[in-house]
């Protein structure tokens, strides 16, 4: 990392929760690391340095999204470590968590290694896998996880499918206790789910799609929030969807319980109303929810019940999206419209500024025990530099995951990633991915 | 720019009485000795059924080649469908060959919502698309209750109609609802909480529509009784205890119906499940419609293919 070249960030507005930081302030990274914040001017003696002007932009940590499906190793068509990877850079992320459902999953140091060494080779963003909880996910049989975090896991999840088992469970959050990493629950209880591709609702009724009741999450929250109190384990909920499951966590919370828990944006932006016309784009897991439960979800943000906000990043190709509702493949691109869909709704007033950096850096920093998500002197220069006004289309030129599944598509959306730095390094650079730029200059130098 | 058939929900009392006009002409074709009128010779429609049926697929073909188009059945079982096709990928291989008209059934609601939404030339008619919408099925119990009402001088506008059994699980009672509603009618939705949840009654913006699970007090004073198919698959997925049960609790009687709603007529989408959810003696007495019923479906489904027929002639002709 000596060999690069100092960097001075200048005239932004630096925005962090962990440090309780908002103003103007210059940033110098050196070493990979930030050697200096400081009020504007101070820096100037630094005249070697490469300059990032920041003027009129939010200077924030690097974002970290929790909840991504990457599908390599296995389903490479849809989305591979380095088109992930880059396009979490391109929307602000320096580290992503990759959830274990590939094939074969993430249950053995091999494929964690597989994963890192993809990543590296890759070079955009920090790429964290999650183990398994079960092997092959299949909810029968602990996964080693003191070798799955010697490899280099953060925390362990059967995403996609829950854990119907509660006795596993059990002895999964106690295992993991000594090592620190929590369970990364997906709450979803199939013999009330049993198979619904909607919200329950009138609105299901109308359409003759089978509903999945928002109560199929809510008992598997209330499940786990128990087993969470029996075995002081660490438990951390994925993309919460409904008002009841935001109080049970709420109270959990309350009672001093050890749990963490994430929304993802297209809960907050997006409603059940969107499946009217039985487009498989708004077709998610969990499902897209009535106003009340949105409304619950914006109560747990404001009061600091969520935790993070992620994405669910869930690419998926043409061929599986077109095809009768019931039988389209769930999920949603979320990478690089999480932070335009959030800068959109601190223009509507529905979130404070402070508070949605703290959804996307610390907080989920801090769910799963991460050093970063933070900007102070020594912390790795992980650097989201970020334009809060700039409106741009979302192309499908300007996709880049190898799938196009994102009802987004063609919208226009506010707030632009256009300076990132994984430690110390620039990895996108006005927008676009600094690598390839690079390229472009050595192919006209 | 072609018109589609998709379902009732959203069609004004106009349009439908425009088809029940038209299907009220057609009953008289269906009657002669030569029943057949040129009217869409040249024209092909393609039936192409993803679920198995019988009267419906059998009156959709009469009913094209009463109108002298050429028609074509297939059906799902002998399909490429069960070589692993998907369902745009066969509904574009059946444009290829330029139908003007192509009725499908399928088990997945939304699936000719789909296939209208990928298609660019033909008219789609729905057929029954999962627990959705059966719009022509709705279309022929109107035209059967307008039959039956016409000889007391009644319309169908001002109708007490209810619906006993699985409304839950089924595209006849929506698309019924639908219509009922658009004709100011007042529906009664009959069964177990199971079945007919109560937030039924929003689903159709309250109002008119009713839910009640007492059996006794949701046929009183109707005058029209639609009784709905009860699945065995039911029982296994725990909605009934058992078709036994069901049937202690709800299966239409003419005890029932003497006591409660005697001027009431029955209907009944078919196939029946007698003594299941409808007594045989009800079946096959004076207050039921159900033969009425399948005879109409030809002369419905003929009034449905001519009049898409006409306005896709009438754009072509504006194009011109």
């Amino acid at each position: 990392m000596s060999n690069l070249a100092p960097i001075v960030i200048q005239g932004g507005t630096v925005i962090d929760a962990a440090t309780d930081r908002e103003g103007l302030f210059d940033i110098l990274v050196q070493d990979g690391r930030v050697a200096a914040i400081e009020k504007p001017g101070v820096l100037q003696s630094h005249a070697t340095a490469e300059k990032i002007d920041a003027k009129g932009q939010w200077v924030i940590p690097g974002c970290i999204d929790l909840h991504v499906h990457l599908r390599e190793p296995g389903e490479e068509w849809k989305e591979t470590i380095q088109t992930g990877a880059e396009a979490a850079v391109l929307g602000g992320f320096t580290s992503i968590c990759c959830m274990p459902n590939t094939k074969p999953a993430n249950d053995s140091a091999e494929v964690t290694r597989f994963i890192l060494e993809k990543a590296k080779a890759a070079g955009a963003a920090r790429v964290l896998p999650i183990g398994a909880i079960s092997m092959g996910r299949k909810g029968q049989q602990l996964a080693p996880y003191s070798e799955l975090a010697k490899a280099g896991c953060v925390a362990f999840s059967d995403d996609g499918d829950p854990v119907a088992d509660a006795g596993l469970m059990r002895r999964a959050l106690e295992w993991c206790l000594m090592l620190g990493l929590p369970l990364s629950c997906h709450e979803e209880d199939r013999s009330l789910s049993c198979g619904g591709c909607m919200n329950e609702s009138p609105l299901s009724l109308r359409l003759g799609l089978n509903g999945f009741p928002g109560i199929a999450e809510d008992v598997m929250i209330a499940r786990d929030i128990e087993l969470a109190r029996f075995t002081k384990g660490r438990v951390h909920i994925c993309h919460v969807s409904t008002a009841r499951g935001i109080e049970l966590i709420r109270r959990a919370k309350n009672d001093g319980i050890n749990i963490t828990c994430e929304v993802a944006p297209h809960h907050l932006v997006l409603d059940e109303t969107s499946v009217s016309s039985y487009d498989t784009n708004y077709k998610m897991m969990p499902p897209l929810k009535p106003c009340e439960d949105i409304e619950g979800l914006f109560k747990g943000i404001e009061d600091g019940t969520v935790d993070a906000i992620a994405s669910d990043h869930a690419p998926h190709d043409l061929d599986s999206k077109l095809v009768e509702f019931s039988r389209a493949t769930v999920g949603i691109l979320g990478l690089q419209t999480s932070l335009p869909l959030f800068v959109e709704l601190c223009s509507q007033g529905k979130v404070s500024r402070r508070r949605m950096v703290e959804l996307l850096c610390y907080g989920p920093a801090r769910s799963f025990g991460l050093s970063s998500g933070t900007l102070r002197v020594g912390s790795e220069a992980d650097i989201t530099v970020l334009d809060p006004k700039r409106r741009w289309r979302f192309a499908v030129e300007q996709v880049r995951s190898k799938s196009k599944n994102s009802p987004f598509l063609g919208r226009e959306l506010m707030g632009l990633a256009t300076h990132v730095l994984v430690a110390g390094r620039r990895v996108v650079r006005d927008g676009k991915l600094a690598a390839e730029q690079t390229e472009q200059q050595d192919i006209r130098g | 720019m072609v018109d589609h058939l998709l379902g009732i929900e959203g069609l004004s009392k106009n349009e439908i009485n425009r088809y029940l006009d038209a299907a009220h002409s057609f009953v008289e074709v269906s009657e002669r000795d030569i029943k057949k009128v040129p009217t869409l010779r040249g024209k092909t429609i393609v039936n192409i059924f993803f679920e198995p049926s019988t009267r419906t697929l059998a009156s959709f073909d009469i009913a094209g080649k009463r109108l002298s188009a050429d028609t074509i059945n297939v059906s799902a079982g002998s399909s490429s469908v069960k070589k692993g096709e998907t369902l745009l990928d066969t509904v574009r291989t059946l444009e290829s060959m330029n139908p003007d008209i192509l009725v499908i059934r399928h088990s997945e609601s939304g699936a000719a919502h789909f296939v209208a939404r990928h298609l660019h030339r033909a008219s789609v008619v729905n057929a029954g698309d999962g627990a959705h919408e059966h719009p022509t099925q709705a279309l022929l119990d109107l035209l059967t209750l307008r039959q039956h009402f016409a000889k007391s001088k009644r319309s169908i506008e001002g109708l007490r109609v209810g619906f006993i059994g699985d409304v839950r699980h089924s595209r006849v009672a929506r698309s019924n609802i639908w219509a009922h509603l658009a004709l100011g009618n007042e529906v009664r939705l009959v069964g177990p909480p199971t079945l007919v949840p109560s937030e039924m009654s929003a689903v159709f913006g309250g109002g008119s529509v009713h839910v009640v699970h007492n059996i006794l007090e949701g046929l009183r004073d109707l005058d029209v009784v639609v009784c709905l198919r009860m699945q065995l698959e039911r029982q296994d997925q725990h909605f009934i205890p058992s078709l036994d049960e069901y049937s202690k609790e709800y299966c239409v009687s003419e005890k029932l119906l003497e006591r409660y709603a005697p001027a009431s007529v029955v209907l009944h989408p078919g196939p029946i499940n007698r003594g299941t959810e409808i007594s045989g003696e009800v079946a096959d007495g004076p207050r039921s419609l159900i033969r009425q019923q399948v005879n109409n479906g030809v002369a419905v489904r003929m009034a449905v293919l001519y009049l898409l027929a006409r306005s896709a002639q009438s754009h072509e002709e504006i194009i011109k």
